[in-house]
């Protein structure tokens, strides 16, 4: 069962990686998510019912993210659309392809070969549950390792710039706009994967599948903030897989001992959404304290300018 | 170097807010000139120089740039040949990242690609960098954790750093103490004489804008009212431009009188 819980927040881990890229680095509030989780989810199951197998269905699930990632961000640039309205629309119309994908609302995949038949079998000396798990780190480890190297690498640096303060990537002579193309390509690529991954492990894969995703991925990463702070790119990542794993714990634990508080699996959404809120306002007060600190020593600075500036024209 | 042409620049054309904020602005700088503009609030300072840099389209006219239209070419186009410092100086660095990825993305100009810059290599240079603005141990820390005045100097080296041709200079001194004004402003004049930059330069400080450059613009409700340069500039003081000054807005004053007359 523990395993269990891993393997599940391990895979959310991958979509809030990606929320990660959009939210935390470039500072853009992206609602794709919904869509293009299910989308990457829909694109896999067709691909390994077609045959086409586990690894390209995965490459697949993650393009397909990608793709809806950078239809946003056009959206958003081209028509100058604000960035969650077009995260919106995309998201809405996603539901209409997904459907199309499917064609249907759901796709079951009972006995094809898939990432958790063929990983455990790979693995036959552990037992089915553990050998998930294993391969699910590894899928893990090698997504963080992704993301990790990207932002080390001078357009990931780039794109994290812009997120910090978008007149400087303009200042270095870059197009801002590509750069959210490639950043919300990127994240909602990551997005679509974990979707792909998802499907796998539950055996199905259906349009409704990214319902709410962006705000349990949000929860997951204000969770993990809470654990350590850092500004190296390996932690904040490694801070994200674990908020999400933690989140999906505590969802978990809510399923199986929320009855003795009267806590239905139907009042998730509403707590998800309470603690994002509740993370935002802790998060909102610590840096107004930072902030009136700040302001107060910039009252002292006015002051001493005043008693010793002496400019011709004042 | 950089050329306007008749550039008007009208805010929100046709509505009760429309604003004349530029008015027929003609203006040559050549390379190597050091150029002070003053002007009081509201005059149309920063608008021209968001016109140069291309943050806002002109209304009409052309900007001509090393003899290359440019006058619709986006911001990060101009941006390889115009470096810019703000006023404000959470402006010119991204506060959420360490000052060395902030220097590694200004080492130099356009999109870049999927290499690693960063090296040990680089580190050690951008130390020896960061050594006169005393930031030299500070390579891992986020730009949100220094100061107004660290973080402006940081932006001044960012700035110079990726080679521009000519520096835009928004009062960029004017939030900071007077100690860290007067380190940045000798940092920005040693890199000026150092890179051979074409400044432009908007001051509050009359003294400072007669003392320093080759040449004085002022400006008023949009338009350049005064322009001096070489050994006439160093004959003036700050009396003598105070009067220039009123004498052209009592002159200006007169024909207003003289067109409601009619
Ligand atoms: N984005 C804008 N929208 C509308 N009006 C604007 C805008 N920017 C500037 N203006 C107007 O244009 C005029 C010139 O403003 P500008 O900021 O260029 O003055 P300035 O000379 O830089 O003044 P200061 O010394 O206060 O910085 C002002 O009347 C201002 O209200
Ligand atoms: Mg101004």
């Amino acid at each position: 069962m523990i395993e269990g819980i891993f393997v599940d927040g391990l895979i959310f881990s991958i979509m809030a990686l990606g929320i990660f890229i959009s939210y935390k680095i470039m500072d853009l509030a992206d609602l794709t998510c919904d869509g293009s989780f299910a989308t990457g989810a829909a694109v896999a199951a067709v691909c390994i019912k077609s045959g086409l197998g586990i690894t390209l269905a995965l490459i697949l699930g993650f393009a397909a993210g990608a793709l809806s990632g950078m239809a946003t961000a056009l959206i958003h640039c081209r028509l100058r659309i604000p960035g969650l309205l077009a995260g919106i629309l995309v998201m809405t119309m996603l539901y209409s392809v997904n459907l199309r994908i499917l064609g249907g609302a759901n796709v079951p995949l009972l006995g094809v070969k898939k990432f958790y038949t063929e990983v455990p079998r790979i693995l036959g000396f552990l037992p089915s549950e553990w050998a998930s798990l294993a391969g699910t780190i590894a899928i893990v480890l090698l997504m963080k390792g992704l993301v990790d190297l990207f932002f080390r690498t001078d357009l990931g640096l780039s794109v994290g710039a812009m997120g910090g303060n978008e007149q400087v990537v303009i200042s270095q002579g870059m197009n801002p706009e590509t750069l959210k193309v490639i950043g919300l390509g990127f994240s909602n690529g990551l997005i679509g994967f974990s979707g792909a991954l998802l499907a796998q492990y539950q055996g199905f894969a259906d349009a409704n599948l990214g319902t709410g995703m962006v705000v349990q991925g949000l929860a997951a990463i204000m969770i993990g903030d809470f654990l350590f702070s850092t500004n190296r790119i390996s932690l904040l990542t490694l801070r994200v897989i674990l908020g999400s794993i933690i989140y999906k714990a505590l969802m978990y634990g809510g399923r199986k001992y929320g009855y003795l508080v009267g806590i239905t699996p139907n009042d998730f959404k509403l707590l998800t959404g309470l603690l994002v809120i509740l993370s935002l306002a802790v998060a909102k007060a610590r840096s107004g304290a930072s902030d009136r600190g700040a302001r107060r020593k910039a009252m002292d600075k006015v002051a001493a300018k005043a008693n010793g500036g002496c400019n011709a024209d004042a | 170097m950089l050329t306007l042409e008749h550039v008007t620049k009208v805010f929100y054309p046709g509505t009760v807010n429309e604003k004349l904020a530029l008015e027929d602005i003609s203006l040559t700088v050549e390379q190597g000139e050091v150029v002070c503009v003053i002007g009081s609030n509201g005059s149309g300072k920063s608008t021209l120089f968001n016109l140069i840099s291309g943050t806002y389209p002109v209304t009409s006219g052309r900007i001509i740039l090393d003899s290359k239209d440019v006058t619709h070419q986006p911001e990060y186009k101009r941006a390889f040949t115009i470096g810019r410092i703000f006023q404000d100086p959470t402006k010119g660095t991204a506060a959420n990242m360490s000052v060395e990825d902030n220097l590694i993305t200004a080492s130099r100009k356009g999109m870049r690609g999927l290499g690693i810059s960063l090296n040990d290599k680089k580190r050690a240079y951008f130390r020896e960098l960061l050594g006169p603005i005393g930031l030299s141990d500070r390579l891992s820390d986020n730009v949100g954790l220094l100061s107004g005045g660290q973080r402006q100097a940081l932006t001044l080296l960012m700035t110079v750093l990726s080679n521009p041709s000519m520096i835009l200079l928004d009062e960029h001194t004017a939030a900071l103490d007077p100690g860290n004004a007067a380190t940045v402003m000798n940092l920005t004049q040693k890199y000026i004489e150092k890179y051979s930059l074409t400044a432009v330069m908007v001051t509050h400080n009359m003294q400072f804008a007669i003392d320093y450059g080759n040449r004085l613009i002022m400006m008023d409700e949009g338009q350049i009212i005064f322009d001096v340069s070489g050994a006439e500039k160093k004959k003036l003081t700050v009396e003598r431009l105070v009067q220039i000054f009123k004498e052209i807005k009592k002159k200006e004053f007169a024909t207003d009188r003289g067109l409601l007359a009619i």
